[in-house]
């Protein structure tokens, strides 16, 4: 149905996709991540760059299809320039959202250009793009403060 | 509907034994099947008979003395007989039943390295195989040579999706001990030259495995023919059950491995010290098989057998043909593997440029067309042709032109969907 497709399709996705923000390798950097998804072959590599408490920077290069694009995008945009332990609770809201079967209502306050992925909740086998780049995220960042033993 | 020549005739009767293709999905809309090279659907005959099977003869088999044990053994036995025919098995003993295909390799790359003789593979000894397997014709040999300290080898592939057969004097060798192979690839369509490799093989001594998940749904199939000295194949895509595979091999082959898993029903004898074992097939058959698996399977194949394997494959050669002349219509399609119909089977992977082949499926989906998409077990052979993903269509023997209309709009709303110029 076309309507259920563009609940997934929102323009906000489509045009991070076509327009991903904050993409490619940067350095400085404290931790690199390599993340697959197994069952369909998308990739990330990813980079956190922390500094006095902050998410600093997320580089990335990815391989994939619309929806994991958008979302390592959308997720860059939520994360850069916010505390770490701030950051880390958006992560768990948007995993919340992904993890709730399209019967959780996003907040825009948080979530931002997120909330566009409440549609992909509906589809199962689409929540595992969503939240590769998240995942990889989570993981660079828990490396990170472990080599700077917290301090950042 | 659209007549293709070579097409099963009465294709609409023929579509009415698969009860699956009547359902609607996707808010009412037909469903168009085109996953078979993924899980085949299943005729009534199959279903009927496994339902026939619990409600009448349940028992377990070669063990229970009674009426129910009786009729479920003859039940079993009597579908080994059925596949043994159909594949052309010289002999009964031949044929194992196995989980899937995935078990029967690992089967074998587990035993040649237990083997004592002749098939034992170990350091120094050479297994071939080549970059279009499926990973389960991969992870098992690979698994097989850094364990005994084997090399592992394998066939390259050219531009056009076919084994590159250019070094295959220096790839086949004196230290040659296993070539396994895929008969058609499941990604790339590619009918491989068995018979020639395995010749090549047999000349230096070397034993040939073939991988016939693929081809004994589409093929006439023949296992003294093919050159194969082992063979396997999936009952699922067979039209048949999961839950059930085939190894074939040589018995005198089969009766020179050691068993694979140790339990009831392999052994002549068992002592608390030692244990002797049963021959073929029955050494390879540890613990109470699937049997209801194992009896539909058998339906499955006399089914295919009654609608004839040359008839079928005409069939799949006209669906193929027709679904590349419609691939080649749409803008922005590659498809990967060979462009002619005839010498590939009924799975087509290819690339849509500018959507995902996720997106494609998800948009396809949405219209009640059911494809693949991602790397179809074959990660190497995308990493071949620089590709991550690919779609992937896969007609059989139930598939109209029709669905092949209905698939080839279906592309070319995803272009305009994704608003592709």
């Amino acid at each position: 149905m076309a309507t259920e497709l563009d609940a997934l399709y929102q323009e906000i996705i489509l045009d991070h996709y076509k327009n991903p923000h904050h993409k490619g390798l940067r350095a400085p950097f404290e931790a690199e991540v390599h993340h697959v998804n197994p069952t369909c072959g998308d990739e990330v590599t990813l980079r956190v760059h922390l500094s006095d408490g902050v998410v600093e920077d997320v580089s990335y290069d990815a391989l994939g299809c619309s929806i994991s694009q958008a979302s390592a995008s959308v997720m860059t945009d939520l994360v850069i320039g916010k505390p770490v332990g701030q950051a880390m609770d958006i992560h768990e809201e948007f995993l919340t959202l992904m993890q709730g079967k399209g019967a959780v209502e996003p907040d825009e306050e948080t979530l931002e250009d997120g909330i566009a992925f409440a549609g992909v909740a509906k589809f199962p086998a689409r929540v595992k793009c969503a939240l590769l780049s998240w995942m990889a995220w989570k993981d660079a960042t828990a490396q990170a403060l472990e080599t700077t033993g917290g301090k950042v | 509907m659209t007549q293709l020549p070579g097409m099963l005739p009465d294709l609409d009767i023929i579509r009415k034994d698969f009860p699956i293709l009547a359902r609607s999905v996707a808010g009412g809309q037909p469903l168009v099947y085109l996953d078979s090279a993924n899980t085949s659907q299943k005729p009534q005959v199959v279903i009927d008979t496994m339902v026939d099977h619990l409600e009448r003869h349940n028992a377990n088999i070669a063990r229970a003395m009674h009426t129910l044990g009786a009729e479920s053994t003859e039940a079993f036995e009597a579908a080994r007989d059925k596949v043994a025919t159909f594949i052309g098995a010289p002999e009964r003993e031949g044929v194992v039943f196995t989980k899937n295909i995935t078990e029967a390799l690992n089967l074998l790359s587990n035993t040649f390295a237990w083997a004592e003789g002749d098939l034992r593979v170990g350091p120094g000894d050479e297994v071939l195989i080549t970059e279009m397997e499926h990973h389960s014709n991969i992870v098992p040999w690979q698994l097989l040579t850094e364990r005994t300290g084997a090399t592992l080898r394998w066939f390259g592939l050219t531009d056009d999706g076919r084994l590159d057969l250019s070094n295959i004097d220096d790839l086949i060798n004196e230290r040659t001990k296993v070539v396994s192979l895929t008969w058609v690839s499941n990604m790339l369509g590619t009918v491989n030259p068995v018979r020639e490799i395995a010749d090549k093989a047999h000349a230096v001594g070397a034993v040939v495995v073939v991988d016939a998940a693929q081809a004994v749904p589409q093929l006439p199939v023949d296992v003294i023919a093919s050159g194969a000295d082992f063979l396997g194949f999936t009952g699922h895509k067979t039209v048949g059950p999961t839950g059930i595979g085939v190894l074939w091999g040589r018995p005198e082959l089969l009766n020179a491995l050691p068993p694979f898993h140790g339990g009831g029903e392999m052994i002549e004898t068992v002592t608390m010290e030692r244990s002797t074992y049963a021959k073929a097939p029955h050494r390879f058959e540890a613990g109470t098989p699937p049997i209801v698996e194992a009896v539909g399977l058998g339906a499955a194949v006399e089914y295919l057998g009654h609608l004839g394997m040359d008839a079928v494959h005409a069939h799949e050669q006209a669906v193929t043909a027709y679904a590349l002349e419609g691939l080649a219509s749409v803008k922005g399609v590659t498809v990967l593997g060979p462009l002619d119909a005839a010498s590939r089977g009924g799975a087509i992977s290819f690339e849509l440029d500018g959507v995902h082949p996720h997106d494609v499926a998800q948009v396809l989906d949405s219209r009640g067309i059911a494809i693949r998409a991602g790397h179809h077990c074959a990660k190497p052979a995308h990493a071949r042709f620089g590709v991550q993903a690919s779609s992937r269509m896969s007609s059989y023997l139930y598939t109209t032109p029709s669905e092949i209309d209905a698939f080839v709009e279906g592309l070319e709303y995803t272009r305009s969907y994704f608003k592709l110029s």
